[in-house]
């Protein structure tokens, strides 16, 4: 079937300047212009270099143990009773995550530009364990920016940064999440330009970071696509993945845009449900604006203050998303969805019991989303759902949902 | 000419520079900024940047970040700003006004009504933080329709053949941010600025504010010696922030610390 998505036409998404279509772009103040057209310099370089991703997909292969499998979960395929649910076993990978596909590829990335410190930004603390890691391993110097009230729900992952080496910053500005540590990794960054290296955990922020992690991200994508054609001999009816940031969502979705059989659902976050306003659904609610250096849609109010957000999952609990995915809800190539904290735990509960894997909190809500859509679904069709994270660093949340401590 | 240039041209034709100090618009409630831009003016304040509160200002240390929220606990908005501005132009024709801020809520106000308003309440120029002049063509024309000056950044980390783009964008001054870093972090070093503005006025004959990391008289007074502007943001902001719940402080200790700079500067 001929697709108006042709790889000429994917070439310029992002364009030149970094927009996709309206969004995207480079809304930064001027001291980090320079670093931002050089990353970008170096990156446009690097991405061809044979040497360079060599050496990443080596890192994907030995120390993350990729390719991650993609999962037929029969019971919980039985259970709902519909299309036949594949899981991209990303929660699999080294640190529990798929973000650390993404650090490799930064880490790699400051290596090769030679700055000795990196900083990152983190939510649920994935992203934080999976910078830790990179700069453990590349013997870099490691901050880490946590919102306030995350480093209290995710104390887990706090410990675990700190073995690993990194300072961990205890954020308590504004609303103590996500953003506010990415506010405040923006401004050591400015404080630090010349000698640090800022890992961007997701596919929002200035370009080249949307391209850049998608691009790393991308390895979701092209294995799940490979391995559906060797297990089923065909495609996939639909992908589903979580939306935060949307980094795992664009890995999964990204190579197959073209695709255009395969129907893309992104999933975010309906908090205490949408009409009450507490949520972190951007697409689904939100409005066209810029944050964190992208044009993006966004929560923010009518004089343009950005809105506090709320999900049970400090993954998701982000205002803004990746510019790519603005693009592909306004061209209507992906269809954007939320789930509520409620549906997302019993999801959580769910697969935990029906097939022995505890997914990560972000993950749940792609869970949850999906048992609806397959129910919906002919039993022959196949959906693959992103299972981006395990949920052992949620242990603590659960566990006082439930009121017992641990 | 513009209020902007006007006070620019007559500074220099005196052999002096402008000072240019900064409050967030709200802070720390609205009904004490009027009052305080007039307190600035008679402290000896030739231009005033007046900051137009944001949830999220990425670009400022602690000191403003505060100020933000202070002012956000009012709810302050842009009608807000441009309500001052016109109380302030009302006893007051020739200072000029330039609101400093980012860009999301002039987005969601959209560009054309923003920029018809503020011309409108009698602002003088807009510096948009996060808005380099790479993203801001569709900005710069609505601004230039109603006659705003557009102040952008230059940065110690900024290249040459950008420093030329920006001076080109730019109308009214450029503001030279002379530390790496947020506002009010570091102390300024004025022999790099120095070296950095004779590059800037080799590129082009604005006149150049220097701003972050100007803290007292002396540091204003070394900084006029070498800028055509001197802008102060933090310590001011600071001093407001010391005493909240006291107007009548705030008003005098921001006075006496605004005209210690002005007679440093002038001397």
């Amino acid at each position: 079937m001929p697709t108006k998505y042709t790889e000429d036409m994917l070439k310029n998404i992002p364009d030149l300047s970094g927009h996709f279509g309206e969004y995207g772009g480079r809304f930064v103040s001027e001291t980090l212009m320079p670093s931002l057209l050089q990353l970008e310099e170096h990156y446009n370089k690097l991405k061809n270099d044979p040497k360079f991703q060599a050496e990443f997909y080596k890192d994907l292969a030995d120390y993350v143990g990729r390719p991650s499998p993609l999962y037929l979960a029969e019971r919980l395929t039985e259970k709902v009773g519909g299309a036949k649910i594949y899981l991209k076993r990303e929660d699999l990978n080294h640190t529990g995550a798929h973000k650390v596909n993404n650090t490799i590829g930064q880490g790699l990335l400051a290596k090769y530009l030679g700055k000795p410190r990196i900083i990152a930004e983190t939510g649920a603390g994935q992203h934080g364990v999976a910078t830790a890691t990179i700069a453990a391993r590349l013997g870099l110097e490691c901050t880490i920016f946590m919102g306030a009230e995350d480093v209290q729900r995710q104390s887990a992952n706090v410990y675990r940064m700190k073995l690993l080496g990194a300072k961990v910053v205890s954020v308590e500005s504004g609303t103590r999440t996500l953003k506010d540590a990415m506010n405040e990794a923006m401004r050591d960054w400015v404080t630090n330009v010349d000698n640090t290296f800022y890992i961007i955990g997701t596919v929002a922020g200035p370009h080249p970071y949307p391209m850049l992690v998608r691009d790393f991200q991308t390895v979701i994508g092209k294995e799940a696509r490979q391995q559906c054609l060797e297990k089923e001999n065909r495609l996939p009816d639909a992908l589903v993945a979580c939306v935060g940031g949307g980094s795992n969502a664009i890995g999964l979705f990204y190579p197959f845009i073209a695709d255009e059989s395969v129907k893309m659902y992104g999933v975010e976050a309906a908090g205490h449900g949408m009409e009450t306003g507490e949520h972190a659904a951007p697409l689904c609610a939100g409005t066209p604006g810029v944050l964190h250096g992208n044009r993006t849609y966004l929560m923010s109010d009518e004089n343009g203050q950005i809105s506090p957000t709320h999900s049970v999952s400090a993954g998701l609990d982000y205002p803004g998303v990746g510019p790519e995915h603005s693009w592909l809800k306004d061209e209507g190539r992906a269809e954007y969805v939320a789930i509520t904290d409620d549906e997302a735990l019993d999801a959580f509960r769910t697969l935990t019991r029906v097939e022995g894997i505890i997914p990560a909190l972000e993950s749940s809500h792609a869970i949850a989303y999906a048992m609806k859509l397959a129910k919906e679904m002919d039993k022959d069709q196949i959906i693959i759902v992103n299972l981006s994270g395990r949920g052992d660093k949620d242990m603590h949340t659960i566990a006082a949902i439930d009121g017992i401590t641990v | 000419m513009s209020r902007i240039k006007t006070v620019m041209s007559s500074l220099k034709d005196n052999g002096k520079s402008a000072l240019i100090p900064y409050i967030t618009g709200g802070d720390p409630e609205p009904g004490l900024t009027v009052e305080l831009m007039h307190a600035l003016v008679d402290a000896g304040a030739d231009i005033i940047e007046l900051g137009v509160p944001f949830s999220d200002p990425m670009a400022d240390g602690p000191v403003i970040q505060l100020a933000c929220e202070r002012a956000l606990k009012h709810n302050v908005s842009l009608i807000d700003i441009f309500s001052m501005v016109t109380a302030f132009r009302s006893q007051n024709s020739s200072t000029p006004v330039v609101l400093m801020g980012y860009l999301n809520p002039i987005e969601k106000m959209g560009y054309s009504t923003f920029t018809k308003c503020a011309a409108e309440a009698g602002v003088d120029g807009v510096l948009v933080v996060d808005l380099p002049p790479e993203e801001g063509h569709g900005f710069l024309l609505e601004m230039k329709t109603n006659k705003l000056d557009s102040v952008y950044l230059i940065a110690p980390t900024t290249t040459e053949d950008r420093i030329k783009a920006i001076c080109d964008a730019s109308s009214g001054y450029v503001y030279y941010v002379s530390v790496k870093g947020v506002t009010g972090s570091a102390s300024i070093d004025v022999a790099s600025v120095a070296k950095m503005l004779t590059v800037i006025r080799e590129k082009s004959d604005i006149p150049v504010g220097v701003g972050f990391g100007i803290k007292d008289a002396e540091s204003a007074k070394a900084v006029s010696n070498v800028a055509d502007g001197v802008i102060v943001g933090s310590v001011i902001v600071n001093t407001i922030a010391e005493n909240v719940g006291d107007h009548a402080a705030i008003i005098s200790k921001v006075s006496s610390l605004v005209s210690s700079m002005r007679k440093a500067m002038d001397a």
